[in-house]
């Protein structure tokens, strides 16, 4: 899929990401849209993950840590054709399988998260397994940046290096934005690549919210034998709809009838513009 | 019949089961905290080194791997003193193995008061109830060796989380090699008709010493080993209710929230109504010494419960 139909793909998601919100009258909002251009570029361009392929053991594997964002995630899978979009409409609904964070039972997802601080683990041991097994697929692991104060995240570090997992690819949402504030100062990061380099990883940087960039980063996988790949994506909360960008607000607001025809005008826009 | 003379540790004969299946079974993976010794897998770790992968002092790592690694299909045994275990990696147990779904055996060593004068952050009295409020993770405290070693197998073939919990000490054989386990059904050790002592776990051999004390009195007493915590084995618990007099629960864990509660809410439920006593450790901070000196010291032990039992039969008397 070249760029430009990925752009077009973002654009249709965070579309779809803001109608189920509205629909639900819930939804982590600026963290799908801080996230979606990752799973964009994941999901129809690096990881071999189909419906067809989902039961066997060699594609590749992805544990979305930062479980908040699951509208994102949500709409990628009926993307990619794990069930219709039209199910979406369930979302967060009374005994509907659409839950507000991660759960397989949802086909298409791996692992239930929502917790925070546990992707990372999980990952680590999917990628473990394979080393064990002689297995060449990946394993893709998102987290928010606001999850890095849990310290499970820092222990699965250590053991991510110290088994020397080249296969596991953690990608940070560095959107800097978490629900009550500025990450620096809720519990500051900084400097937070010299801490990630310091624990072993591999790391690379790139525009979170840039398919180019994306594209070329994940491109260059695995970036060096026997260090786990760390992506550090630098994003926006928020991305994509003017009044929601870099708004702490946002982090769990849902648009009122005003402001979602306001968003979906923009999208068109940007649309239009491709 | 039992073996009183007989004397390895559950812990032993955990390390030689597990040694044994997973010789068999490339799939089969232990992970340890730094707890390589203290789980008697030091032979196991020179035996099969691709097979046991440390994570070092790092508890809530360790359940999470364990999740990710039995997603890909591996048989994994997380070994960890069980009051780090089931405390530090309680949400790592609650979502990424019970909620998620993924097999883990998750082994708790040096169970309840195991590690003694160390004192109460080493000791697990809490672990029952922190997880029987947990959906999808099946308890078993094995009372002797037999036990241990049948419910080791089982676990690998059960298709449920499950969290086995034990102890150091040397335990005296209870069972008989055709003594049948089977994770979720209790095993009478003995029958009898005036008290019944429901036991779990290391306190099972105190339980049973005390229905022998008691059977030179002339009392009968009926011994239910309750190895499987939840889901709990409730007709051998009726049966129990209905047919002996009285009915004296022991656990080591503390008495909120353990099996004597579940054994209680059970009876009631049933509307069988006796002389009842949960034995365990009270709400407490644990007196200091050897795990038999804090038994002896909370009636964990023949003498200890015999009493209770006396007393319990007393009171009936006087109804």
């Amino acid at each position: 899929m070249d760029t430009q139909e990925l752009r077009r793909k973002s654009i249709h998601y965070r579309k779809t990401i803001l109608q189920i919100i509205k629909r639900a009258s819930s939804g982590h909002t600026a963290g799908s849209l801080s996230c979606i251009d990752i799973l964009n570029v994941l999901y129809n361009h690096v990881m071999n993950i189909r419906p067809d392929n989902f039961k066997d053991s060699n594609r590749d594997h992805y544990i979305q840590s930062k479980g908040h964002s699951v509208e994102a995630l949500y709409v990628v899978l009926a993307d990619r054709g794990f069930f219709p979009v039209s199910e979406l409409e369930t979302l967060n609904c009374f005994q509907s399988h659409f839950v507000g964070h991660p759960t397989r039972k949802v086909n298409g997802v791996e692992h239930n998260t929502g917790a925070l601080g546990h992707g990372l683990s999980v990952s680590v041991g999917l990628a473990l397994a394979a080393k064990k097994n002689g297995q060449p697929h990946r394993v893709f692991t998102l987290l928010g940046d606001g999850e890095l104060a849990e310290g499970s995240s820092w222990e699965a570090l250590m053991a991510a290096r110290h088994y020397r997992l080249d296969n596991l690819v953690i990608i940070i949402d560095r959107n800097t934005l978490q629900i009550s504030g500025r990450t620096e100062e809720v519990m500051a990061l900084e400097p937070l690549v010299d801490k990630f380099a310091a624990f072993g990883c591999a790391v690379q940087t790139c525009d979170g919210n840039d398919i180019e960039s994306l594209v070329h980063v994940f491109d260059h996988l695995p970036f060096k034998q026997g260090c786990p790949n760390l992506v550090y994506a630098r994003t926006i909360k928020g991305k994509g709809i003017s009044f929601m960008e870099d708004a702490v607000q946002w982090h769990h607001k849902v648009p009122n009838d005003v402001e979602f025809q306001a968003a979906i005008h923009e999208l068109d826009a940007a649309e239009a513009a491709l | 019949m039992t073996n009183l003379a007989s004397g390895r540790t559950n812990l032993e004969e955990f390390a030689d089961t597990l040694l044994a299946l997973a010789k068999a079974d490339r799939d089969v993976v232990v992970l340890t905290s730094d707890s390589r010794g203290s789980g008697k897998l030091v032979p196991f770790g020179q035996a099969l080194p691709d097979q046991i992968i440390e994570m070092g002092i790092a508890e809530q790592n360790l359940v999470g791997v364990a999740a990710g690694l039995a997603a890909a299909g591996k048989k994994v045994f997380a070994v960890s003193p069980a009051c780090f275990l089931t405390a530090r990696a309680l949400e790592q147990i609650k979502n990424d193995v019970g909620y998620s779904n993924h097999p883990v055996k998750l082994i708790g060593i040096s169970a309840g008061v195991s590690y003694g004068a160390l004192g109460t952050t080493h000791h697990s009295l809490h672990d029952y109830a922190a997880l029987r409020a947990i959906n999808n993770i099946d308890i078993i405290a094995p009372a002797d060796n037999y036990e241990t070693r049948a419910a080791i197998t089982a676990s690998l073939r059960h298709p449920r989380p499950v969290y086995i919990r034990m102890g150091k000490k040397p335990m005296p054989s209870l069972q008989t090699a055709s003594t049948v386990f089977e994770i979720g059904r209790a095993i009478t050790i003995c029958e009898g008709i005036d008290v019944t002592f429901v036991a779990t776990g290391e306190t099972v051999y105190p339980a049973f010493m005390a229905a022998k004390q008691l059977e030179t009195e002339g009392l009968s007493c009926r011994v239910i080993s309750m190895h499987t915590v939840k889901p709990l084995d409730s007709d051998t618990l009726l049966n129990a209710g209905q047919q002996t007099r009285a009915l004296i629960t022991v656990e080591e864990h503390s008495i909120y929230g353990g099996m004597g509660e579940a054994c209680a809410a059970v009876l009631m439920k049933h509307r069988i109504s006796l002389p009842f006593q949960i034995v365990g450790i009270p709400d407490e901070y644990t007196v200091t010494g050897s795990q038999s000196e804090i038994f002896d010291y909370y009636g964990i032990s023949a003498g200890g419960l015999a009493a209770t039992a006396r007393s319990l039969l007393e009171k009936e008397r006087a109804h």
